[in-house]
């Protein structure tokens, strides 16, 4: 430690060029940081999806509804503990740009489902007893300046799309998992029912089961029954499931990491050239060292030391400067990125890769000053 | 009088590594610009691409999309019959009434995808005038048949000519191979209307699509089916109503394109300060020289900024160059207004290089422009002594 105040002066003698290393480095952390949260906040959407949860869709597709006879018959599978279902209802409050997702659910059993949502009891109450309640995400009631109990109208270009439908908001939940997303929409399956002229059928069933491990055999058990009938279904996992939508983005893993990879060596070259010119400037002070008895392995070990500390300052700037940044903002990415956020794990890898490009960048110029010819350069020491 | 443009040449030859490493950084940031907007131009285009301005298209009234729309026979054989449907030489109409339906795929790789199956009448091809079989033939009436679109050939399982894919408990072989002029179309299956009905919904057409006999005349064919009572419908120009689709994922990507990109020329002008800096400090007795010569100082300026730029072109040139590989790689993604899968190509167009060479001239410029004025400043008694 006794060198730090040596490499402290080295790295003040031009203000400027550090402070515009450091800066570009912090640039460039903030990218990378914000880049792998993209991916982490995706790997942890598929992850909202419960093991002990499965859904039981139409085979051809989600968007083939399914007949409301089924439940009956699912309640009665071993293995099955409690059975819901829910109907995509896609409502719009004014600008269909400002876009959430809204459902139809058998309220009661759903709920039940669902403790990743945190709801009053009082309000849980009001909500199953009044047939045109909704239950809306806090953060969504936050977006629309929204108050419980206000009523509201939405319209949807799928059911009834020449009227609006009015609802009441009788209940807020907060989600416990911010992955789970705060901007969900809930009314009651009768209301959908009874109003879009009794055309409405479960878009999906939910099922509890007792035991994830019995997951296999109850897809098999349901997917084999309804095989020859009129609609077909399809049961996996709710993991599956969600999997299944996050992977309809497409390559957003490749694509982040492809531009995490072109930002960390464009600003290695950034870095690894101001240590250069840095070098390139102090040839002679470094003959001065070694006259004085500096080793070789001291002097690279001051200028790499030199090069890490720039860049790990950098780091700190961007890292935490995008943790705040985004923790501040509340940024979602237009609502494709619910509970986006940059976990420490992901700060601790930017700041890994800092030191990395620290080293990276002062490899070549540590070696030159170790290698430096003594007697010559003094020669040139005016 | 302005310094000769050599000397800067010749000035940039002499630091070859910190030039390099300069001008590499901003290609870089040129790159990843360019790949991200030809991302997001590929996908656009195809979605734009899939309609023609020539075509209505008319859906059940309140539908965005397909999906959710219905049309009855009824319906589709009011309009097909009236006098502003465009009609063959030999007096059929140029009207393709559809059916749509998502069937969920498995990938090659391993995961689902709702893919779009589109029945068709034979009138479709001549309706869609970019539409052609490019492999194998025409499916047969009557016969479970399918036509895939080249761009989802090869990713799902089945695909291949006289490959069978299974969904809505048949199976289906298919036949041919078709080409749509780069439009989402070519990520669909198609088969017959009489086929797919029974096999999904039953008897309901989801949209019907007419070519105008005036193209000018769409405001008030508009007005006469949306005024018609006996039509629930909506009617909209194809082009718009398929452009329309792109609108949120397009400005999604635009704005990832600015946010990276810009952020990194944020990087990268730092280190072009950091260059050109130390340029004008090692050549400091040169500047000295060519003041006492007589140039203005507005000259060495230039000659400075000329410079910057030099470096910043090399670096857009490099960016521009490692972009090429890029164009007409095909990757996918879903519409989601549709839910549907879209296969589409990186498009590089000529325009988007000239905007990536103009973003690194900028870069050079404002990363030039402090040093080129510490330079021009210079006081020349100080730097001659330092010579």
């Amino acid at each position: 430690m006794k060198y730090a105040r040596l490499v402290w002066v080295n790295m003040m003698r031009n203000k400027r060029r550090t402070v515009l290393t450091t800066l570009s480095v912090a640039a460039a952390l903030f990218l990378f940081v914000s880049l792998r949260s993209v991916n982490t906040t995706l790997a942890d959407a598929r992850q909202v999806g419960s093991e002990s949860r499965m859904v039981t869709r139409h085979a051809i597709s989600i968007v083939f509804f399914l007949p409301e006879s089924y439940y009956g018959w699912l309640v009665t599978v071993p293995g099955v503990k409690s059975v819901s279902w829910a109907e995509w209802f896609n409502g719009i409050y004014r600008d269909p740009r400002d876009f959430f997702p809204s459902f139809a659910v058998e309220a009661e059993s759903y709920l039940a489902m669902y403790p990743e949502m945190v709801i009053p009891e009082d309000q849980r109450r009001a909500f199953l007893g009044e047939r045109t309640a909704a239950l809306v995400g806090s953060g969504l009631m936050e977006r629309f300046g929204w108050t419980l109990g206000q009523t509201i109208q939405l319209r949807s270009p799928i059911w009834a799309p020449d009227q609006d439908w009015p609802f009441t908001i009788r209940a807020v939940y907060t989600p416990t998992n911010p992955s789970f997303g705060d901007a969900l929409f809930f009314f009651h399956y009768e209301y959908l029912y009874e109003n879009a002229g009794r055309r409405a059928q479960p878009g999906w069933y939910v099922l509890e089961i007792e035991d994830p491990a019995l997951a296999a055999s109850v897809a098999e058990t349901i997917d084999e029954h309804y095989r020859n009938s009129r609609a077909a279904t399809k049961t996996e996992t709710e993991r599956a499931f969600q999997t299944g939508f996050v992977t309809m983005y497409g390559n957003v893993g490749f694509l982040m990491n492809a531009i995490g990879l072109a930002v960390f060596f464009a600003i290695l070259l950034v870095a690894a050239n101001a240590m250069m010119m840095a070098a390139r400037e102090r040839t002679s002070e470094v003959a001065v060292l070694k006259t004085l008895g500096y080793s070789d392995r001291l002097l690279f070990g001051l200028v790499l030391a030199e090069a890490a500390t720039i860049t790990l300052i950098g780091g700190l700037l961007g890292v935490f400067g995008a943790k705040l940044a985004f923790e501040g903002s509340g940024f979602q990415g237009l609502g494709f990125l619910p509970g986006f956020q940059v976990k420490w794990a992901t700060a601790m890898a930017g700041m890994a890769i800092a030191l990395s490009l620290g080293l990276a960048s002062g490899i070549v110029p540590a070696w030159w000053a170790a290698r430096l010819p003594v007697a010559e350069t003094l020669r040139r020491v005016g | 009088m302005a310094i000769p443009v050599i000397y800067n040449l010749r000035s940039v030859r002499q630091r070859p590594v910190s030039t390099t490493f300069t001008a590499s950084g901003m290609g870089l940031v040129v790159l990843v610009f360019i790949a991200m907007m030809a991302l997001s131009r590929g996908f656009r285009s195809a979605l734009v691409e899939t309609g023609s301005r020539e075509n209505v298209i008319v859906v059940r009234s309140g539908a965005d999309n397909e999906l959710i729309s219905g049309l009855s026979r009824q319906t589709a054989q009011t309009i097909t019959g009236m006098p502003f449907v465009a009609r063959t030489p030999d007096g059929r109409p140029l009207a393709s009434p559809e059916v749509y339906v998502l069937v969920s795929l498995e990938r090659l790789g391993g995961s689902d995808a709702l893919v779009v199956a589109r029945g068709i009448d034979p009138e479709a091809f001549q309706v869609r005038k970019n539409v052609r079989i490019i492999a194998g033939r025409m499916f047969n009436p009557g016969a479970p048949e399918i036509l895939v679109g080249k761009n989802i050939v090869g990713r799902f399982a089945g695909t291949e000519i006289g490959g069978v894919i299974s969904f809505a408990n048949r199976d289906w072989t298919v036949v041919g191979h078709f080409a749509a002029g780069g439009s989402a179309f070519e990520s669909e299956i198609w088969g017959e209307n009489e086929q797919f009905m029974p096999a999904f919904r039953g008897d309901v057409f989801q949209s019907l699509t007419f070519r105008m006999s005036d193209p000018g005349a769409f405001q008030s064919i508009r007005q006469t089916l949306e005024d018609d009572p006996r039509l629930p419908v909506d009617a909209h120009r194809e082009y718009d109503f398929y452009a329309n689709q792109s609108y949120l994922l397009t400005r999604i990507l635009s704005f990832a394109a600015t946010f990276i990109a810009g952020i990194m020329a944020i990087g990268a002008i730092f280190g072009a300060v950091n260059t050109m800096y130390a340029t004008v400090s090692a050549r400091a007795p040169e500047i000295a020289v060519l003041l006492t010569l007589g140039f203005r100082p507005l000259s060495v300026l230039a000659s400075f900024l000329l410079e910057a730029s030099l470096i910043a072109l090399l670096g857009g040139l490099l960016g521009c160059l490692f972009s090429l590989p890029l164009n007409g790689i095909v990757t996918s993604t879903t519409n989601w207004q549709s839910m549907s899968e879209v296969a589409f190509a990186f498009r590089v167009t000529p325009e988007l290089l000239l905007r990536g060479i103009i973003f690194a001239l900028v870069m050079g410029l404002v990363g030039g422009f402090f040093p080129a004025l510490k330079a021009a400043r210079q006081p020349v008694v100080q730097a001659a002594r330092q010579a």
